[in-house]
C-alpha cells in the first residue's frame, strides 16, 4: 500500500495521458480525464507529504532489486513540497484551459501531453537515480518542445527552435556529467554516490568530481535559467498560449533548481570553497540582470519572464549561503515562487482574453472594468515583491537574515535592491495595464466579447487563495520547510535510508 | 587504439557545436546530431572499454568471470541514443515547418512579427 503510494504521482499521469489518447477524438471526454487525474494527483501529493512527514524519508526498489544497483524511486520533505506545489499549479492550469485555450491546440493532444509533462515533473522529483534523474528531465523536456511548438503559429516556431537547441545542449552536458561521475565511482544511485565520494579511495580523483559537478552547474543551469545561460528563457516563454506557458513558467525552471540543489546538497560537497563562491555570483548576477531585463520591457509576459529568472537567483542564493536557515528559505521560496509565478500568467491570459493583448501601451483601465481582478492581481505582484505580510516577504526574510548571519552583506543587499526594482516593474504593470485609461485603440476589432470569461477566473482565484494562506499562515510551511532543509543537510538520513541493507 | 576514442570524441564535441552556431537550419540539425554522438561516444568510452569479455555469468559459476565488460554503460547508451533519436525526429519536424513558415533556412532571418496569441 505504501509503495503504491509513492508510485501514484508517476502512475496516475501516465494513465491519464494514455486514457486521453484513446479518446482522441472527443476532447470533452480529455478535459474530464486531465481535470480528475489532475485532482487526483493533488490528493495523492497531499498523502505523500503528510506521510513523509510523519515517517521521515519513505523509499521503494523498482524491480525489487537492491539499493546500489536498480532504481531507487525515494521521497524525502523536500521532494513532496516540489511535487505538491507542482500538482496545485496543475489543477489551476488544467481548469483554465478547460476555457482558456483554443479549440484547435486542444484537438491536437493538449491533454495528453499535459499529462506527461507532470510525469516528468513527478518523476525528477521522486528519482533516487542519477541516469533515471537524467531520463525525466528528458521526458518533460520533449513534453516541453511539443507544448511550445502546440499550434504552429511563427512565434511560436521560432521560440522552438531556441528553446529545443539549448535544451538539448544541456541535456548532453547532463550525460557527459554523469558519464563522468560513473567513470568515476561505477554507480549511479544518488545515495552510493554520496557515501562514494564522501569517504574517498586514496587513488580515487576528488578534482575530477568536482569537475563533474560543473557539468551538472551548467547543465542545470541551463535548464533553471541562471545568469550566463538564461538567455532562451526570455525568448520562449511568451510566446504560446497563457494555458502553456503559465505551467511551464511555473514548474520547469523549479524543477532545474531542484535538481541543482538536490545534488549539491547530497552528491557534490559544497564545502569546498570554490562551488559556494561560484554559486553566490551567480545568485547575484541572476538576480541583477533579471530584474533589469524586466525593467527594459513593455510586454506583461516578457516582464513576468524576466522575473522568472530573476527570481531563480533567490533560490540559489539559498543554495549558495549552504545554511539550514538558507535551505529553508530557499524552499520556501520555490514553493511561493511556483505559485505567484503561474498566477501571474494566468492573469495576463484573464487580461488579455478580454483586451486582446499582452502590450503595455494598448492595455489600460483593467482597474475600473474588472476591480476584483485587480485586487487578484495585486495579491500576487505584491507576493513577488516581497512585501510583508504576503508569500514573498517570509521567504526573502529567511534568506536575508540567514545571510547576514554567514555574514555575505553583499548578496543580501543586492537580493534587498532586487526586491525594490521588483516592486518597481510590478507598479509599472499596475500603472500601465490597470490603472491608466484605455487607449483609444485604432483597429477596434480586439475586443470581440469572450465567452465563459468568467470561468478563468477560478483557477486564479484557487491559486490567491493557496498564495494567501501560506503568507498568512506562514508558520507551519516554514516549519516544514525548515525540517526538509534539515534533512538536505543532514545527507546521511538519506544515505541510511536508501542504503540500509534490505537483505531478506 | 584506445587513443584514438578521445581524439574521436573531441572532434564530434567540437564540430557539433560549431555547426549548432550556425545560422543554416539544416547545419543546426546536423550539429545537433553530432552533438549527441560525441556525448553517447563519450559515456560509452569513460565506461571503460573492455574487449572480449561478456558479463554473462556461468550456470556453474557464482559471479562472472574476472575481465569482463560493464553492461552499464552499454544499458544507458541505448537509452540515450533512444531519447536522441526522439528529440532529433522532433528537431527536423520543427524545422520543416519553421522553413514552410517562414520559407527562409536562415536563423537571422526568422522575424518575430506578428501577433502573438493568447
Amino acid at each position: 500500500m505504501n509503495h503504491l503510494l509513492l508510485l501514484l504521482p508517476l502512475l496516475i499521469p501516465i494513465y491519464g495521458a494514455l486514457l486521453c489518447l484513446f479518446s482522441w477524438r472527443n476532447v470533452a471526454l480529455q478535459k474530464i480525464i486531465a481535470l480528475m487525474a489532475q485532482s487526483a494527483l493533488f490528493v495523492t501529493a497531499v498523502l505523500l507529504l503528510l506521510w513523509v512527514n510523519a515517517n521521515g524519508i519513505v523509499l521503494t526498489q523498482i524491480g525489487n532489486w537492491p539499493a546500489p544497483f536498480g532504481i531507487t524511486i525515494v521521497a524525502d520533505l523536500f521532494s513532496c513540497l516540489i511535487l505538491l506545489s507542482s500538482t496545485v499549479i496543475g489543477v489551476a492550469v488544467s481548469l483554465y484551459s478547460l476555457y482558456g485555450l483554443d479549440e484547435q491546440r486542444q484537438r491536437h493532444g493538449y491533454y495528453p501531453i499535459m499529462l506527461l509533462l507532470q510525469l516528468g515533473v513527478s518523476g525528477a522529483c521522486l528519482t533516487g537515480d542519477l541516469f533515471n534523474l537524467f531520463v525525466w528531465f528528458e521526458v518533460l523536456l520533449i513534453c516541453c518542445f511539443v507544448l511550445m511548438a502546440l499550434g504552429g503559429t511563427r512565434p511560436q516556431l521560432e521560440a522552438s527552435i531556441k528553446y529545443m537547441t539549448i535544451n538539448f545542449l544541456a541535456s548532453g552536458f547532463l550525460l557527459t556529467g554523469i558519464g563522468v561521475m560513473y567513470g568515476l565511482t561505477g554507480t549511479l544511485n544518488m545515495a552510493e554516490l554520496a557515501r562514494m565520494v564522501r569517504t574517498p579511495d586514496p587513488d580515487s580523483h576528488q578534482d575530477l568530481v568536482t569537475m563533474a559537478s560543473m557539468f551538472f552547474l551548467v547543465a542545470f543551469g541551463i535548464k533553471s535559467a541562471v545568469f550566463p545561460l538564461f538567455f532562451w528563457l526570455p525568448a520562449s516563454y511568451h510566446t504560446p498560449p497563457v494555458a502553456i506557458s503559465a505551467f511551464i513558467a511555473g514548474i520547469v525552471t523549479k524543477v532545474g533548481v531542484y535538481a541543482m540543489v538536490r545534488l549539491f546538497t547530497l552528491v557534490f560537497i559544497p564545502e569546498s570553497d570554490f562551488t559556494l563562491l561560484i554559486l553566490s555570483v551567480i545568485a547575484g548576477l541572476t538576480m541583477v540582470i533579471g530584474v533589469l531585463g524586466a525593467a527594459a520591457h513593455y510586454d506583461f509576459r516578457k516582464i513576468l519572464s524576466f522575473h522568472i529568472v530573476s527570481q531563480i537567483g533567490y533560490m540559489i542564493m539559498g543554495l549558495a549561503l549552504f545554511t539550514p536557515l538558507a535551505l529553508g528559505g530557499a524552499i520556501y521560496f520555490i514553493i511561493h515562487n511556483i505559485l505567484v509565478k503561474t498566477n501571474l500568467f494566468l492573469i495576463s491570459g484573464v487580461v488579455a482574453k478580454q483586451h486582446g493583448t499582452f502590450a503595455l501601451k494598448d492595455l489600460g483601465g483593467v482597474y475600473a472594468s474588472q476591480p476584483f481582478l485587480a485586487l487578484l492581481f495585486g495579491v500576487s505582484a505584491f507576493s513577488l515583491a516581497g512585501l510583508p505580510p504576503l508569500s514573498g516577504f517570509w521567504g526573502k526574510f529567511m534568506l536575508a537574515k540567514a545571510g547576514l548571519e554567514t555574514g555575505s552583506y553583499l548578496l543580501v543587499t543586492t537580493s534587498l535592491v532586487v526586491s525594490l526594482l521588483t516592486l518597481f516593474s510590478m507598479t509599472k504593470i499596475w500603472n500601465e495595464v490597470f490603472w491608466k485609461m484605455k487607449p483609444v485603440a485604432e483597429n477596434t476589432n480586439t475586443t470581440e466579447a469572450t465567452p465563459h470569461l468568467q470561468f478563468l477566473y477560478f483557477p486564479v482565484i484557487f491559486l490567491t487563495c493557496f498564495i494567501l494562506f501560506i503568507s498568512f499562515f506562514a508558520a507551519p510551511l516554514i516549519n516544514l520547510a525548515s525540517r526538509a532543509a534539515q534533512q538536505l543537510f543532514h545527507p546521511e538520513l538519506y544515505m541510511n535510508a536508501i542504503l540500509k541493507p534490505p537483505l531478506k | 587504439m584506445e587513443i584514438i576514442l578521445p581524439f574521436l570524441i573531441g572532434i564530434l564535441f567540437a564540430s557539433g557545436l560549431y555547426l549548432i552556431l550556425h545560422r543554416h537550419f539544416f547545419k543546426l540539425i546536423l550539429g545537433l546530431m553530432l552533438f549527441s554522438l560525441g556525448t553517447n561516444l563519450f559515456v560509452f568510452v569513460i565506461g571503460r572499454l573492455t574487449r572480449g569479455g561478456s558479463p554473462i555469468i556461468d550456470k556453474t559459476a557464482e559471479t562472472a568471470t574476472v575481465p569482463y565488460a560493464d553492461p552499464v554503460p552499454q544499458a544507458l547508451l541505448l537509452t540515450a541514443i533512444v531519447i536522441g533519436l526522439g528529440i532529433q525526429a522532433f528537431a527536423i519536424v520543427l524545422i520543416k515547418r519553421v522553413y514552410q513558415s517562414f520559407n527562409t533556412n536562415d536563423l537571422d532571418e526568422l522575424r518575430n512579427a506578428e501577433l502573438i496569441e493568447h
